[in-house]
């Protein structure tokens, strides 16, 4: 009998909800099989089974919340046939069990204790699920806890009618005394979302303070808690006062995107320039070349060309793809080039990355943006296809507007608005002619740009779009 | 029409109310409580719990009397001098009160006998013995509690039809007795009658005794209780009450809600009782004067809603205790009352207790907290139950009482306990060593590695611990080896 758990998700992921089970009770399942749909903050990803057999227990259901190395399903590895041996194997030295555990020093003196786990050597790549220092302890019984804290069990009959305002969204008990939990709650910490440091992962009144603790120094200025909502928030008033609403929780990829541009927004000094880049060249050659790159799968789109321009143009220009890691008085840069760009989907902003795109030309990289955003909006990318991104592009255009200010997509520390194309009259040579020019919206983060530097960037930005053989002679 | 103020007015002094009133005067706030009674205490003091268990406790003496002939000491028959019962009775309720009201006035909380009607989010009018007051409130905690549910169709005016508060006034030792409502009220007052010598019928609606409880712990009791009433009746409904010349003739219908053929499934037969007592629930007081003067929202249950720090949509007003929702416990109550001063005070509390216990005191006893065997299994929850027979402790054997259960409810992969519940005589003062465990998170080991004293009944607390291993000292599970 082997059990398959949820894997390594992507990076600061340790949990997602059910979003769907696609294997049942007595299926024959391969490896790399998708047994499982995850709603995740960011995405929904189809999990493949690292298993192979006969399904004979699925310990998960729709709606579950899952962490990475809870036990989704068990197989008897005896009914898969040729697969069997390799996926036993293969859990002999991958078993991602009880993750924070593993990490912590287990007192020798449980010998009676059933579920005891003898220490193993760190777990392989893909599945080494335990991470120092992030809070993975299994929740008393991760699935299997107790429902919502706010509905005590009682001898009554009836539930408990209860709508805690304190706690929004109801998850396993934490393993964490009533003087702890009151701790965290008067400091405004979440306390299931504290590391306990106590056998089994019980919380203690000091692990609530070092949560908090590491809380304030990681977001250097402003706490902030749910939708990005500032700790202070002040209440809402009663909108029904004026008329009918109706109240929608958020979704995750929404809540997501709230806490990412808050965080985004409190932290980073925001500027933004403006400036037009005359397209009449480049749209004749996009004309031009259109077939061309449809036959090799992808769109000439103003975004894919203006790609691999920031791809070329962070070259002559390092601080536009960098970071600034402030706890340490540093600026990383980066010696890749990956652009992330913006896609507009039905769920909310996804932000698919380019990879490597300095290396790729631009047929390429229109394919590639293609494929990445059906994906998108089937909701099918994975998280690795979203991060990773060094500057990134939002593009309006096809919607309409002039400008823009868009927020940069930290821990970048730039990003390119591109606004709709339109015909103006431009004085050249003695007359006014008739020239499609583009708007652009160029955020930056002071802290590591200077307001100069981002108007020369700008500058070589436009430049390369109103010559593009720049782009071959410079980039 | 005089005048006053005050920062926190609570209506009702129940153990709800005046947990509320004393802990805000404690805290440094000028506090005015209202009630009808003379003193503090409530239903629960006055005419719940604390009288019934004066008569249990006779009850149980009384029975251990009667049963020490086996033991070789033999007392006779009891005589039963039901003004001096009444009278030990009373005195408890009047020791009790009148020590709450003595603490009231010891912390200055200013005590109205009256009864209040509210005007506006910020006063009410009390109409009150020493005459009429208008008290303008910054904070008003509504803790106005519960009464009796009254089934219109078993409603007849007869002093032979009573409900709890009525039975509990013990008028007389009827021949027999019609409990109806297998709740833990109606087991109690049973108890009490029937070992005063009443030949005690008790009639359910639905399949089982104390609907809620674990069926494990339900079946402990329900041994005894075949032997002490005459008739336990599950699955039945009363469809009528008549009086006669000699009593109340009741008509039963078989056939509940919880019977799979539905509908009757027989006959309906009828039976002649000297008394009846109506024991089917409890319902909310929401029904307060001029609450429509306030934003306070009452759900269709007839809970006053509230948020987890017990404020109602009023923000000005809190509600906590059985007119804030279920669990109708006054130890629910009196937690929540800290909650909510705490929340006038401007901190950040919230009622989130993980265990609520729960105590039947029947002979034996159930009692109960945390999660059920039957809610986890309802919820699918990945538990383990580890459960320890009393035949096995020695405690148990010394005091002659082997009938007893004691149940964990662990989380299968960490052994966490999530739930305890224990049938038993004296399981009421057992559970609460449970209800710690489970707020601190206590796994198995925990509860087995802590050394209870020996004998106790408290060691199969530790012993079901043990169970949960399979290392039982009392208890031979073969499959360890």
């Amino acid at each position: 009998m082997q059990e398959f758990k949820v894997p390594e998700l992507g990076e600061n992921v340790s949990q997602g909800d059910v979003a769907k089970i696609l294997v049942k009770v007595g299926d024959t399942i391969a490896r790399e099989q998708p047994v499982l749909e995850l709603e995740t903050d960011k995405a929904t990803i189809e999990v493949p089974s690292s298993v192979a057999g006969v399904v004979k227990d699925i310990r998960v259901k729709q709606g579950d919340k899952v962490q990475v190395g809870s036990v989704i399903l068990t197989v008897d590895e005896n009914g898969a046939g040729a697969g069997a041996p390799k996926a036993a194997e293969q859990a002999k030295q991958g078993e991602p069990a009880k993750p924070a555990r593993e990490q912590e020093p287990q007192p020798e003196q449980r010998p009676d204790q059933k579920v005891v786990s003898m220490p193993r050597p760190p777990s392989p790549a893909p599945q080494a699920s335990a991470r120092q220092g992030q809070p993975e302890a299994p929740r008393a019984g991760g699935l299997a806890a107790p429902k919502p804290t706010s509905e005590a069990r009682a001898g009554g009959p009836a539930a408990l009618k209860l709508t805690p305002e304190a706690r929004a969204e109801a998850g396993p008990a934490a393993p964490a005394s009533p003087s702890v939990r009151r701790l965290a709650r008067e400091i405004g910490v979440d306390v299931n979302e504290v590391h306990g440091s106590g056998p089994d992962g019980r919380i203690s009144q000091e692990d609530v303070k070092e949560h908090a603790r590491r809380i304030l120094s990681s977001v250097s200025t402003t706490l902030t808690r749910g939708s990005g909502e500032p700790a202070t928030s002040v209440p809402l008033p009663d909108f029904e006062k004026w008329g009918p609403i109706e109240r929608q929780p958020m979704s995750n990829i929404r809540r997501k995107t709230a806490e990412h541009l808050s965080h985004a927004w409190t932290t980073i000094p925001h500027v933004t320039q403006f400036a037009k880049a005359d397209i009449t060249p480049m749209e004749e050659l996009r004309a031009k070349f259109r077939k061309q790159v449809e036959e090799a799968g992808g769109n000439l789109t103003v975004t894919a060309v203006l790609v691999k321009v920031l791809a070329a143009a962070v070259k002559p220009f390092p601080q536009f793809n960098a970071s600034l890691d402030a706890g340490n008085n540093a600026i990383i840069y980066k010696k890749y080039v990956n652009v992330g760009v913006a896609v507009d989907t039905e769920y909310g902003l996804l932000v698919p990355v380019i990879r490597n795109a300095d290396q790729k030309n631009i047929t390429q990289i229109a394919v590639e943006m293609h494929q990445l955003s059906e994906k998108a909006r089937a909701k099918k990318l994975s998280l690795d296809e979203m991060s990773g991104g060094g500057i990134s592009i939002s593009n309006l255009g096809g919607i309409g507007g002039t400008y823009f200010t868009p927020i940069v997509n930290w821990p970048e520390v730039a990003i390119l608005g591109v606004s709709r194309g339109i015909v103006e009259p431009v004085w050249r040579a003695e007359k006014f002619e008739p020239r499609q020019l583009l708007p652009l919206s160029l955020s930056y983060d002071h802290r590591v740009i200077d307001g100069a530097d981002a108007m020369r960037f700008l500058r070589w930005v436009v430049e390369a779009i109103e010559q593009p053989f720049l782009l071959s002679l410079l980039g | 029409m005089a005048r006053d103020t005050t920062q926190l007015a609570v209506l009702g002094a129940g153990p709800g109310g005046y947990a509320a009133a004393f802990y805000a005067a404690d805290l440094g706030m000028q506090v005015t409580l209202v009630d009808e009674e003379k003193n503090p205490g409530g239903v629960c003091l006055y005419r719940g719990c604390i009288p019934s268990k004066a008569l249990l406790h006779v009850a149980k003496v009384m029975d251990e009397a009667r049963h020490a002939s086996a033991w070789g000491v033999s007392f006779g028959e009891p005589k039963v001098d039901l003004n001096k019962l009444r009278a030990f009775k009373q005195s408890v309720v009047d020791k009790l009160t009148g020590g709450v009201g003595q603490v009231a006035r010891m912390r200055k909380v200013k005590f109205i006998q009256g009864r209040a009607t509210l005007a506006g989010p910020k006063s009410m009018k009390i109409a009150g013995a020493g005459g009429d007051t208008e008290l303008q409130f910054e904070h008003c905690i509504l803790a106005t509690g519960s009464s009796p549910t009254r089934v219109p169709s078993l409603a007849l005016d007869s002093p032979r039809i009573m409900d709890s508060t009525s039975g509990l006034e013990l008028p007389d030792v009827p021949k027999s007795l019609l409990v109806v409502g297998g709740g833990y009220i109606g087991l109690e007052l049973g108890t009490v009658y029937a070992t005063l010598g009443s030949k005690v019928s008790v009639v359910e609606m639905t399949a089982g005794l104390l609907p809620g409880a674990d069926r494990d712990l339900v079946s402990v009791l329900q041994k005894r209780l075949e032997t002490l009433f005459s008739k336990i009746m599950l699955n039945t409904k009363v469809v009528k009450v008549a009086e006669e010349k000699n009593g109340i003739r009741v008509t039963f219908e078989p056939g509940g809600p919880d019977d799979r053929r539905g509908g009757p499934s027989g006959p309906p037969s009828d039976e002649l009782f000297d008394r009846v007592l109506i024991a089917v629930g409890r319902r909310p007081n929401s029904k307060i004067p001029g609450l429509e003067t306030t934003g306070v929202k009452v759900d269709a249950k007839g809970f006053i809603e509230t948020d987890g720090q017990r404020r109602t949509a009023e923000p000005t007003i809190f509600a906590i205790g059985d007119v804030a929702g279920e669990p109708m416990l006054a130890h629910k109550a009196s937690h929540e009352a800290r909650v909510a001063v705490e929340a006038i005070q401007g901190h950040r509390a919230v009622f989130e207790p993980l265990a609520i216990p729960a105590v039947v005191f029947t002979d034996p006893e159930i009692a109960w907290t945390g999660l059920t065997e039957a809610q986890a299994q309802a919820e699918g929850l990945d538990i383990e139950v580890a459960k320890f027979p009393w035949a096995a402790i020695g405690r148990a054997i010394t005091i002659d009482r082997p009938d007893g259960l004691t149940k964990l409810v662990l989380d299968k992969k960490t052994g966490r306990i999530l739930g305890v519940g224990i049938a038993g005589s004296g399981a009421g003062e057992l559970i609460a060593e449970g209800t710690l465990a489970i707020e601190m998170g206590v796994t198995a080991e925990d509860l087995k590695m802590t050394i209870h004293p020996h004998p106790t009944l408290s060691e199969t607390l530790m012993e079901s611990a043990e169970v949960f291993f399979g290392q039982s000292t009392h208890v031979y599970k073969p499959k360890r080896k």
